[in-house]
């Protein structure tokens, strides 16, 4: 099946394939470079200083997509791995960290890791386990979980700063540079740029019919807003997408021929069988309108930017309260609830993964509130991210066409 | 308190036995006051204790309770510990709680505390973050912030003021168990034939179900008791059991493997009511006190990131201070923290030449033989070797 994929694409795919490059070149000629997790991160930081963002978890899901994981994971098994361990991690430590190192040149060795552990606590033992294996510094950047109010005390606040200048010191002594807060404050301002334009982008999945799948072709977008954010490139490419995007809506057009349903995803794609999975919604003509996983990294569509007057509090701020995994499980809930009635969707579908327990840990309950408590028709399908063996084509296709049928079934009724 | 336990009950372990195999809805019943669920690894107790409620253990329910709600809530691969915890919840076994409190032990537990405060609205929920970084990076501050943050919750909801004075004295209380419980785990350091691993396990446990002066006395009848033994040391392997610090398992499973020929010399069951290496200072600001003991005088933890001490270089010197022989990793089934530490804890023993083997555990597991023929077949080729 054929979505439209135009210019949004294409872009996003140079920018990133230069960044591959340059990763593969600090490969070679050892620039600075640093790994990083995606979720509420400091990339700032460590760009105005010039060190390369590794982001393991990209790795991992290129991998997924490109079906190369199954023999990592299996060679991290061998080392000790538990088949219930997130297969991300598993996925890296038989590509990069596991004995030997990264071996195919294309990434470099890290001269340090930065954990920002925002929610996810795999994360933390990620980390731990790369500085084991790996044999290099690890930053911990340790940040309160939100509290229920949504509001962070003065105390995490500070915490979390000075966890910020403790990296600032390392980056320094990794690179013998200065640190340049002006430099920040630039790269800031690019960041605000992409962060403004992603969110304009999402506002404009409001429109019947959306100009682009808020879930599949979110993830075009979600490399450069959380790998390159705060380049050039990076508030370029919203630019052009946020133009394309407008035109699309002007023109009525959207990714599939005909938008039949609107719909919410939350949780992350089964990498392994992406396209698969996706074609199993495009036949019904169900297009995402909004999903939550594209908010792991951060949440710009409710007003949050980088402030180049605040360079270092803002960036704590996107840490603390503004991404996906630093916030409960009931104020996903929340975020999904808005998703559904300002995006006017008509289905909530959850996708479990075993690997990431901070996504799927009570989507039972979650499914209970949406479809018990609101009325909200939902549908709770299982796999995995990374791991092709937890994908069934056939009783994913069975459940999914038993969902929209009946979803089309009480279309019809409400109409009549 | 506890009378009728202690009119039928003949030892200090056999009451201990009686309390545990009640679990916590008895221990609630048993109160006459207000009581507050933790839910592990550990849990600030002083706090709730100077707020005039009794810390309870939230630790899920074993093979006590049958689960007819929570796996609609729960996916089939989440821990048992996460799924009867809720299931006492939904079964309504927990209304007389005042509230309970979770922490920033592993992403299952932090839904969990979601899912309760949906599903209870008359519970009072609190999560606290606990510091994952080492005393020098601001954690101090950060974590006494943290606790101030939960008190004020507290006296929001219970209208009452809780002063410094009350959390020094809780401290004082909590810190007699506390040591106690350090001195029953050296006798089993040192003379293991003095002790079962069941028994400092019961012990240990049963504690969790009482008050803490309760505890205190209980821990004392007992090492009176050990101290008049006189049992033979038997030919066994001394090992260090690690990775059951939240789910527990069942007495036997511990039975079984002290039975299959170990002596367990060390272990991390119920590791967070036997958190602290020391005692918790009583003068000065108690929350700074709790805080800083948290961070520099605390065991190490699957759940907690410390950058001074790597935990796979602290197993490798608890074996030797120990003299124990090899360790028995004991996940419970699911768990995320335990299972990724089994990597490293292994790599390290094995550069260290210390034998080791996986005993994947389920509170709600009731047959041993397998586990039974597992261990004995590692303790033959440690003694036979």
């Amino acid at each position: 099946m054929a979505e439209y994929q135009g210019v949004v694409h294409t872009k996003s795919r140079e920018i990133m394939s230069a960044w591959y490059d340059r990763l593969a070149a600090a490969a070679k000629n050892g620039t600075p470079s640093a790994c990083i997790m995606i979720s509420g991160n400091c990339v700032e930081i460590l760009r105005s200083f010039d060190i390369e963002p590794v982001f393991p978890e990209v790795n991992a899901l290129q991998l997924a997509i490109r079906k190369q994981s199954l023999p990592l994971i299996l060679k991290a098994e061998e080392m000790g791995y538990s088949s219930d361990n997130c297969a991300y991690v598993k996925a890296d430590a038989g590509y990069t960290f596991g004995e030997g190192g990264p071996s195919d040149g294309k990434i470099p060795v890290p001269n340090f890791l930065v954990c920002n552990f925002v929610g996810c606590n795999v994360y933390i033992k990620w980390f731990e386990h790369s500085a084991a294996f790996l044999g290099v510094p690890l930053v911990m950047i340790d940040v309160p979980f939100l509290h229920p109010d949504g509001k962070p005390t003065e105390g995490d606040v500070r915490y979390v700063v000075a966890q910020l200048r403790k990296l600032i010191e390392t980056c320094e002594k990794v690179t013998g540079k200065k640190f340049d807060i002006d430099r920040l404050r630039e790269i800031c301002a690019l960041s605000a740029r992409a962060g403004a334009g992603w969110a304009r982008a999402k506002e404009l999945c409001q429109n019947t019919p959306a100009p682009f799948d808020a879930y599949f072709d979110s993830i075009n977008m979600m490399g450069p807003i959380n790998v390159l954010r705060g380049t050039k490139d990076a508030a370029d490419f919203f630019d052009a997408a946020v133009k394309e995007y407008e035109e699309m809506v002007a023109a009525k057009k959207g990714p599939l021929a005909q938008e039949k349903f609107r719909i919410v995803v939350e949780g992350p794609p089964p990498y392994p069988y992406y396209r698969q999975f996706r074609d199993l919604f495009a036949a019904w003509g169900a297009v995402a309108v909004q999903s939550t996983y594209s908010t792991v990294g951060g949440i710009w569509e409710w007003g949050f930017r980088h402030d180049p007057k605040r360079p270092l509090e803002s960036i704590a701020e996107l840490m603390l309260v503004n991404n996906l995994c630093n916030r409960s499980l009931l104020q996903r809930y929340e975020q999904i609830k808005r998703y559904v009635e300002e995006w006017k969707a008509d289905a909530l579908v959850i996708h479990s993964v075993k690997s990431c327990r901070l996504f799927s840990a009570g989507q039972g309950d979650m499914r209970d509130y949406f479809a018990n408590q609101l009325g909200v028709p939902t549908l709770l399908v299982e796999s995995d991210l990374e791991d092709p063996r937890y994908y069934a084509q056939a009783m994913m296709k069975n459940r999914i066409d038993a969902f929209f049928e009946s979803l089309e079934h009480r279309k019809l009724l409400r109409r009549a | 308190m506890n009378t009728a336990i202690t009119a039928v009950a003949t030892s200090p372990v056999a009451r201990a036995k009686e309390i545990c195999a009640a679990g916590l809805p008895d221990a609630i019943r048993r109160h006459p006051g207000p009581a507050f669920g933790c839910f592990p690894v550990y849990s600030p107790f002083e706090l709730y204790h100077a707020a005039g409620l009794l810390p309870l253990g939230l630790m899920g329910a074993g093979g006590t309770i049958d689960i007819v709600h929570a796996d609609a809530r729960f996916q089939s691969f989440v821990c048992s510990i996460a799924k009867t915890t809720l299931e006492l919840g939904l079964q309504k076994r927990l209304t007389a709680l005042e509230g309970v409190a979770f922490h920033s032990i592993c992403d299952v537990a932090r839904n969990l505390a979601s899912v309760f405060r949906r599903n209870f609205p008359g519970l009072h929920v609190e999560y606290i973050h606990l510091a994952q970084n080492g005393a020098g990076d601001a954690a101090e501050d950060y974590l006494v912030s943290e606790y101030r943050r939960a008190l004020a919750g507290l006296e929001e909801r219970l209208k009452r003021r809780i002063g410094d004075e009350a959390i020094r004295a809780s401290i004082r209380t909590y810190n007699r168990p506390r040591a106690l419980m350090r001195r029953l785990y050296e006798i089993r350091a040192r003379e293991p034939e003095r002790v079962t691993a069941s028994e400092a396990f019961t012990l240990v446990r049963a504690g969790t179900f009482m008050p803490p002066e309760d505890h205190a006395a209980l821990l004392e009848g007992s090492l009176a008791e050990f101290a008049t033994r006189r049992n033979k040391r038997m030919d066994r392997v001394r090992v260090v059991v690690e990775g059951a610090f939240c789910e527990q398992p069942p007495v036997g499973l511990i039975d079984v493997m002290e039975a299959a020929g170990c002596y367990v010399v060390d272990d991390d069951f119920c590791a967070g009511w036997r958190w602290f290496r020391e005692d918790v200072i009583e003068t000065g600001d108690p929350v700074r006190a709790l805080a800083r003991a948290y961070l520099s005088r605390s065991r190490c933890s699957s759940t907690r990131h410390d950058p001074d001490r790597p935990r796979h270089l602290e197993l490798v010197e608890r074996v030797k201070s120990t003299g124990a022989q090899a360790v028995v990793f004991m996940p419970a089934k699911f768990c995320e923290p335990a299972l990724f530490d089994y990597v490293l804890f292994r790599r390290e023993l094995e550069k260290a030449g210390v034998p080791h083997i996986l005993i994947e555990f389920e509170e709600k597991m009731w047959t041993f033989e397998r586990t039974r023929g597992e261990i004995e077949t590692f303790v033959e080729s440690l003694l036979f070797d």
